[in-house]
């Protein structure tokens, strides 16, 4: 015999609540906690190597949606391409990161930068000089396992949350 | 003139201003009105401040944090944004029923605290009829949100006091039910006398009592699972739809009222009110009325809105024969033992509470429920 409908669901439900009132709240209060980005996500914007770019353009015929743009003039003297444009539209780009992959001189890789909202959307659109790896943006471990092993441990769990006022 | 001057010699004496009170009558009747507005005031606060975080926490949210220390005056920033807003009367509305509409509902709700003793002896009038003049007083703020309703002149907003209307009415009569199980053992009708009699706190021996008036309590003032007059997935906001600025103010404000002032009659009557150890006997009182609260709060965030049948039905289908059966329980026992009940009554209700509850919950299902048909 199943004991139901005897007005048990309603002991249930408020031993539910009554636990949820006791436990940590699960709310992440953004500008004074943030969640722990993972150092080697795939995620979130590109970083370009300037200096082992050859020019190939494999990048930007990988890349499904076509966000990337590049355009090269021959330099004969050195007997290789010169990047003269080279921009992504990260507004069209969906991260899945079959650019970093195609890059056969690994000159383009993920950051595991957090905030990269932007309030127009022509911002969205990074040339060159907003490629660069800079202190704000690091180089995330993905598809460089070499690279990955480098960067520290960490946790992705929310150690602790606790509330500011 | 000697006329009045006897009424109000015949009104010190019923009333039993203590003898040696500064000011004598009057002094007594200003002394408690301010206390009592003072209280019901920061109460409200205090008690909307409880509701948001409790419920907040109980949804692993936080609640409100960011005005003041923890939040804490984030009840003051309500007021002064509801107090600066646009009052806006719709055209078709009843102008004059829909500006009094707030004040005759909110007045019942100050009103009642007249006789809710804070502690031995101090309430504004210690009647000898206390709580028969609370549930007279109690339900006249239907009317105040029936003529908002009506006067609003929105098909929503009248729903919503119909629906209002029609729960108070069922709802009175388990309530009164469970008062009249606690009257028969305290032996008075005066809510001191009660607060006096409860050697053993009544909420033991008078567990289904409790249990009925709180239920039937949560259902008198609208509180969630019983919110159907303001049910804002089915008709925005019942009877408040059309009201905004200061008199959506004094309906919020009315809501908590009633929500205190119903807890303070369940602190008076099933927790012995003001009496406890150590503790100074009205910290005891607003420490009970808080307790009471937070399980009216713990009720909402946990149970689901009821439909409008499903309400009739768990009034009378269920809370109204188990008030009868509770009734009839304990006359049967200050019966037997006119002296006084002994623990062992205790012992007993609880079970009759457990067994009753029990089985007419199975029972109620097969009533049919919320069902109209049987």
């Amino acid at each position: 015999m199943k004991f139901e409908r005897y007005g048990i669901g309603i002991i249930k439900g408020l031993s539910v609540t009554i636990r949820h009132l006791l436990r940590h709240p699960t709310v992440v209060q953004y500008p004074e906690q943030r969640l722990n980005i993972s150092r080697r996500t795939r995620g979130n914007e590109l970083i370009w190597n300037q200096e082992k770019c050859t020019g190939c353009a494999t990048c930007a015929k990988s890349c499904p949606l076509g966000a990337i743009e590049i355009t090269t003039s021959t330099n004969p003297v050195e007997n290789k391409y010169a990047v003269e444009k080279y921009q992504i539209d990260t507004g069209y780009c969906i991260q899945c990161g079959l650019c970093v992959e195609a890059c056969p001189y690994a000159a383009l890789y993920f950051s595991y930068n957090f905030e990269c909202a932007k309030y127009r959307r022509w911002e969205l659109v990074q040339d060159k000089e907003k490629m660069r790896e800079t202190p704000e943006r690091k180089v995330s471990g993905y598809f460089y396992p070499e690279r990955a092993t480098k960067l520290p441990r960490q946790t992705l769990l929310i150690e602790r949350i606790t509330e500011k006022d | 003139m000697m006329a009045l001057e006897t009424n109000i010699n015949n009104l010190v004496r019923l009333q039993a201003v203590p003898p040696d009170w500064p000011g004598g009558f009057w002094g007594h009747w200003v002394f408690f009105t301010v206390v009592i507005i003072g209280f019901v005031l920061t109460m409200v606060m205090g008690v909307i401040y409880i509701e948001r975080r409790g419920m907040g926490r109980m949804q692993s949210r936080l609640g409100p944090n960011r005005t003041g220390p923890f939040g804490l005056l984030q009840p003051v920033a309500d007021a002064i944004k509801v107090l600066l807003k646009e009052n806006i009367v719709p055209t078709a509305a009843d102008k004059l029923v829909h500006w009094l509409a707030p004040v005759v509902a909110f007045a019942p709700a100050l009103m009642i605290f007249a006789v809710i003793p804070f502690q031995n002896g101090a309430m504004l009038a210690d009647l000898n009829i206390g709580i028969l003049y609370v549930v007279a007083i109690s339900s006249v703020s239907t009317v105040g949100v029936f003529m908002a309703g009506w006067g609003s002149s929105n098909k929503y907003s009248l729903l919503g006091a119909m629906r209002n209307v029609a729960a108070v009415v069922s709802y009175e009569i388990p309530l009164v039910l469970a008062i009249v199980g606690v009257v028969l053992i305290a032996g008075s009708l005066s809510l001191n006398q009660i607060v006096l009699a409860q050697d053993i706190p009544f909420i033991l021996l008078q567990p289904l009592g409790f249990f009925l008036f709180f239920a039937a309590g949560c259902a008198e003032i609208n509180r969630s699972p019983f919110d159907l007059m303001e049910a804002d997935s089915e008709i925005v906001a019942g009877f408040h739809t059309e009201y905004s600025g200061m008199k959506f103010a004094m309906f919020y404000l009315v809501e908590y009222a009633e929500a205190i002032a119903i807890s303070a009659i369940i602190t008076t009557l099933f927790l012995s009110g003001w009496r406890g150890p150590l503790l100074p006997p009205w910290l005891w009182f607003i420490i009970k009325v808080l307790l009471v609260f937070f399980a009216m709060v713990w009720t909402r965030t946990t149970l689901p809105r009821i439909r409008i049948d499903q309400l009739m039905a768990f009034s009378w289908k269920f809370l109204l024969p188990l008030a009868v059966i509770n009734l009839l329980v304990t006359a049967l026992e200050v019966l037997a033992s006119p002296a006084g009940l002994p623990w062992v009554v205790v012992i007993i209700n609880l079970a009759i509470m457990a067994i009753l509850i029990l089985l007419w919950s199975k029972f109620f299902f097969k009533l049919g429920w919320g069902r109209i048909e049987v």
